[in-house]
């Protein structure tokens, strides 16, 4: 059994609820940092905790709060990024919706840390009911003495505001939320100047993901060094693993990160193995945007290595023959899918989704998704696959924001690792309509090469 | 201008313009929609908009581009009940094209349209953030999930009856 810090109390009946909640003894994080330490010392907690941004692109926490500029008589913000929308993420709604002080727990005392008397929580819109969680949890922390004027006598004061988005994928991009925050259409900016210098409102800004700032509460209480010695390498302390797809437990689990990925997928405490008695065909490990993998490649490296579910092991191979850990959405695909139809949706998603700024990928990512289309209904051409090789090729790193990246990816991965599936829907356009390609080869040991 | 909040709903939209500093009213526009869609019909006409662009001391252009950007705001009219089934890659993994199927097979309305009684309205739409209880969609305020042809059925009977009972 994995250690847990974040979702160790989730079962305990009632906590969401403040009295619950403090009687397990919630807030003391905050009594800690701003009665004992200076805002400077719990940054440097968190720098050498060896927290990792928990939405996706894993940059480190401590080191983003210390560009942070701090210039006289300029306010400065903390915005927690919960518009969690990456396919196959959903650990973020978890937290907010069943222990919702822990973030506000996290925002209080990262508030303190930063200097910000006015925090803000971007919620997507969809997560409607979860607004009300919060905001009832925030007004139960002012009641208590939490919020507002003069916490606990030390005159740090601070507000809690949640703001509701409408339906963008986008506005989780940290500018493109800001933008959204700011009244506007979710359009990224350029960068630089980045938002710890020019943020909300044109002043110094973090945005932060959900998990990251409910991490800041084990790393202040148990201090940073403590954090760090869970896990393994840069991959300190826990994550959490939002799991999906073709398996029997899908559910929200708490990792620290040195179990394998075969163990996070077959034994009964994380996923429950495959479902419906079915075999392993794929997984895309850290949310739609990151590589897919072929079972062969998921448990082993292409070293012939045990693939283990962190950062590093996950990346091990690069995009040849590795993914990545991304958002920690993780989808898995039985030998019943088509790879095909799968990245068609996934297509379809970063087309509907592309705010149409960049040309590369407002335009490459409707012809992505009509050439998936097509082949998936048996109306491809086999010189669509290299097509799509290309448009893709021409999309990534060519936009203002990673969500050309984001849209690349994925079928960049699908093409490399699934090609003869790809050509299978050109050849047989009938079968392809009553059957899938099924497990093929994707799950045969890999030949590791030797050395000469 | 004939619409217009209550004075309750307006009492909620300076409670929303509090929440930022001094002059950055143009910040609550998004919450201010919500408020306006709820209030107004389940969408947004021109008129809604103009309103809240008066509301909020900004210029209509700016409520439009917004209103236009978002995929929760509705720009035509929708039924009283809307069914937002997501079709993302892991909904897919696990049916959710049957669902839309189903829908379409009960209602007789494909994605997009609405129920000549005004009733349903049928949207397909990308990922909820719901993927480990697949399939799923959004039916007002809520989610409803690891949905099954008998829980469309329900669904569907519970929409009508709460219907028939405020008539």
């Amino acid at each position: 059994m994995g250690r847990k810090l974040l979702l160790d109390k989730a079962n305990i009946e009632g906590i969401r609820y403040y009295d619950v909640y403090r009687r397990e003894g919630g807030y003391r994080s905050v009594e800690k940092a701003l009665k004992s330490m200076t805002p400077d010392q719990v940054t440097d907690e968190v720098k050498k905790s060896g927290l990792r941004g928990r939405g996706g692109a894993g940059f480190p926490t401590g080191m983003k709060w210390s560009f942070l500029a701090k210039p006289e008589g300029v306010p400065r913000y903390l915005v927690v990024n919960a518009d969690e929308s990456e396919p196959g993420t959903f650990k973020d709604r978890y937290l907010m919706e069943f222990i919702p002080h822990l973030l506000i727990e996290g925002m209080i005392t990262s508030s303190y840390a930063l200097g910000s008397n006015r925090s803000y929580i971007y919620i997507r819109g969809e997560y409607a009911w979860i607004v009300d969680i919060l905001e009832q949890a925030i007004a139960e922390a002012k009641n208590n003495g939490w919020l507002g004027k003069n916490i606990l006598g030390t005159g740090f004061d601070l507000e809690i505001y949640v703001q509701r988005g409408a339906g963008a994928y986008i506005c989780g991009e940290e500018t493109a939320l800001l933008e959204s925050l700011e009244g506007k259409r979710g359009n990224p900016r350029i960068k630089p100047p980045f938002p710890a210098v020019k943020g909300l409102w044109d002043c110094p800004t973090v945005v932060n993901n959900v998990e990251t700032i409910t991490a800041v509460v084990p790393i202040v209480n148990e201090g940073g060094e403590e954090y760090a010695k869970i896990g393994v390498g840069k991959s300190t302390g826990t994550k959490l693993i939002s799991a999906c797809g073709n398996i029997n437990k899908p559910g929200v689990y708490e990792i620290d990160m040195t179990i394998s990925v075969e163990e996070f997928i077959y034994s009964d405490e994380y996923c429950g193995g495959i479902a419906n008695g079915r075999k392993l065909k794929a997984c895309i490990p850290g949310g739609s945007s990151v590589p897919i993998l072929p079972a062969n490649l998921l448990l082993k490296t292409a070293k012939g290595e045990t693939r283990y579910m962190n950062y590093e092991s996950l990346a091990d191979g690069g995009f040849a023959t590795g993914s990545m850990m991304g958002s920690g959405g993780f989808i898995v695909m039985d030998d019943s899918q088509c790879v095909v139809r799968h990245t068609y949706t996934l297509a379809r998603f970063y087309r509907h989704e592309s705010c149409g700024q960049c040309s590369p990928c407002r335009e490459g990512t409707g012809w992505m998704e009509k050439i998936l289309w097509n082949l998936e209904t048996g109306k491809g051409k086999m010189s669509d696959i290299d097509l799509l090789w290309d448009i893709q090729r021409k999309i990534e790193g060519n936009t203002i924001c990673p969500l050309g990246d984001a849209a690349a990816w994925p079928v960049a991965a699908a093409i490399r690792h699934f090609r003869d599936e790809f050509e299978w829907h050109v050849t047989n356009p009938d079968d392809a309509q009553r059957r899938n390609y099924g497990l093929a080869h994707y799950a045969d040991p890999i030949k590791v090469a030797t050395p000469a | 201008m004939s619409l217009s909040f209550s004075d309750e709903k307006l009492k909620e939209v300076q409670r929303i313009v509090d929440r930022y500093p001094q002059g950055k009213q143009k910040s609550a526009l998004i919450p201010v929609l919500h408020l306006a869609q709820e209030e107004f019909g389940g969408w947004l006409s021109t008129e809604t908009m103009d309103y809240v662009a008066s509301v909020l001391n900004l210029k209509p252009i700016e409520v439009y581009e917004v209103a236009t950007f978002y995929s929760m705001f509705n720009l035509k009219p929708v039924g009283k009940y809307m069914f937002e089934v997501c079709q993302t890659g892991p909904c897919m993994l696990n049916g959710s094209d049957d669902i839309v199927k189903y829908i379409h097979e009960k209602l007789g309305i494909k994605p997009g349209e609405t129920t000549s009684d005004g009733m349903f309205t049928l949207k397909t739409v990308e990922c909820l953030g719901a993927c480990g209880y697949a399939p799923m969609m959004q039916q007002g305020k809520y989610y409803k999930e690891h949905l099954t042809k008998e829980k469309i059925d329900a669904i569907i009977a519970e929409c009508r009856s709460t219907a028939a009972a405020k008539n």
